[in-house]
């Protein structure tokens, strides 16, 4: 291939980041990759992190994104455990643990971070979920004895721990601010089912009530440690461990002054391309998508790969060759024995429908659709007629016709 | 071209079927039947891609 870069720098070692070096050597780019990291792993698969890792099914070998063969034959700059500082697109400098390097292509994948609560840093037994360290230190809670967890925020990842927890045997309460639990992604309707699956299962879960304060107790080591929380309408839930999955905040404040145009993320045209030279992909970036005419920012795994990739080609192509990412969205996640999956969205006032399946036995598809519009499909246990929906979305298919596909289902 | 999917990996999320669904089909009991297992290899492209988007990094190519 033509190349237009003998180099390309890769910020951030995980999905966006590794696949962006894939691509490019399997595209054929034989220049220096750089690829950096904060986090002192190889790089990893993050979905199994809240599911079979956590659960003490797999092993950290297991994890790996790639083989330590196949990683080798990428033949990487892998610099892992070193954090991107700072960046000047201007003058294509980045600063790197404070060390200023030039760049020829740059891919920017720092993803995310999670929010936390207030006035909880360093309380033993208040715990977030993103890096392998992250879920280490959940399993080991877990193994050490922990009985009770609460769980803040009915969003996937805590549903998805919460559904490991009660599977290890821990009594699991989950908090959620809003009425509607999951209502954000699934909507209100889609949502209740979600949360029922919970509750057949055991869980706890209280909605409409969010936490007023994190009840401690010292450790005897100078430290303090969860004992439970207060709600806001006054009841108190005991516990052993707290896991709080109330979303997450761009990796975005080394890139305050770079000039480069931040809002909830890195923003990107519709190719991924953020400035001359600088690509974005993953969570980090902020594109547009030109299939909905507006810009997004996707945390799916899925999305990961795929941006990494596009991303990654991106920067090895012409401007008047470029070729805008327009993905439809999709998204799986595994709680107890159900496989639920998103492709496409919803939006707050979509009509839904059961397409085939039942709700009351949680193996079903629903439809969202909104004035005349096929907006997505929701499955649980049910990847083929998913991925059948999947198609039609990304074909466009209106309301009407995808009524009709899936008039064909049994 | 060899297509080899480990099935104590595969959870049939079924990304594959919707990028090779002429190599790839998860029929109704959720499990995933290859269709061709030797494709040409005109479909290696599709079938990197399948590989590269397996939430379970179930299937590998071998040549």
């Amino acid at each position: 291939m033509t190349q237009l870069r003998e180099r390309v720098t890769i910020v951030g070692a995980s999905l966006a980041g590794y696949w962006a070096a894939e691509t490019l050597r399997r595209d054929g780019f034989e220049g220096l990759i750089s690829l950096i990291g904060d986090e002192d792993h190889d790089p990893y698969d993050r979905p199994p992190l809240s599911k079979k890792y956590l659960a003490g099914d797999i092993t950290r070998d297991q994890l790996s994104l790639g083989s330590s063969e196949k990683l080798e034959a990428l033949d990487l700059d892998l610099r892992l455990g070193q954090r991107a500082t700072g960046l000047d697109v201007a003058s294509q400098l980045l600063e790197v643990d404070g060390v200023k390097e030039p760049y020829d292509g740059l891919v920017l994948a720092t993803g995310t971070r999670c929010r936390t609560l207030p006035k909880t840093d360093g309380v033993a037994g208040v715990h977030t979920l993103r890096t392998l360290d992250d879920a280490e230190a959940i399993r080991t809670a877990v193994q050490d004895g922990a009985e009770r967890m609460v769980v803040v925020g009915a969003g996937f990842i805590g549903a998805e721990v919460a559904s490991t927890a009660v599977n290890s045997g821990l009594a699991v309460t989950m908090v959620e601010a809003l009425e509607s639990p999951f209502s954000r992604v699934l909507g209100r309707e889609m949502g209740m089912v979600l949360a029922d699956l919970h509750r057949s299962h055991g869980v706890d879960l209280r909605t409409g009530v969010g936490v007023e304060e994190v009840l401690m107790a010292p450790t005897g080591s100078g430290g303090d440690r969860v004992v439970g929380v207060r709600l806001v309408d006054g009841t108190e839930v005991s516990t052993d461990l707290l896991v709080v999955g109330i979303g997450v905040i761009p990796n975005v404040d080394w890139l305050e002054g770079s000039g480069l145009d931040l809002n909830d993320g890195v923003v990107c045209d519709e190719t991924c391309l953020a400035a001359p030279n600088v690509v974005a992909a993953g969570d980090v970036a902020r594109w547009f998508n030109v299939r909905y005419g507006e810009s997004m920012r996707v945390e799916h795994w899925d999305n990961a790969v795929q941006q990494g990739a596009h991303a990654a080609r991106r920067l090895m192509q012409a401007d008047a060759e470029a070729q805008p990412f327009n993905p439809v969205p999709w998204f799986w996640s595994d709680q107890y024995d159900r496989k639920i999956q998103l492709a496409g969205r919803s939006c707050p006032d979509a009509e839904v429908r059961v397409m085939t399946g039942s709700v009351d036995e949680h193996r079903f598809v629903a439809f969202y659709g909104h004035e005349g519009r096929f907006l997505g499909a929701l499955g649980m246990n049910r990847p083929r007629h998913v991925m059948q929906s999947k198609g039609l979305l990304e074909q466009d298919a209106s309301w009407d016709e995808a009524l009709a596909f899936a008039a064909e289902w049994d | 071209m060899r297509v080899l999917v480990d099935y104590d990996l595969c959870e049939s999320n079924a990304i594959c079927m919707q990028i090779a669904p002429d190599i790839f089909e998860v029929r109704d009991d959720d499990f995933l039947y290859v269709l061709n297992e030797t494709p040409g290899d005109e479909r290696r492209a599709v079938l990197e891609e399948s590989v590269q988007r397996c939430p379970k990094q179930a299937i590998s190519l071998q040549d």
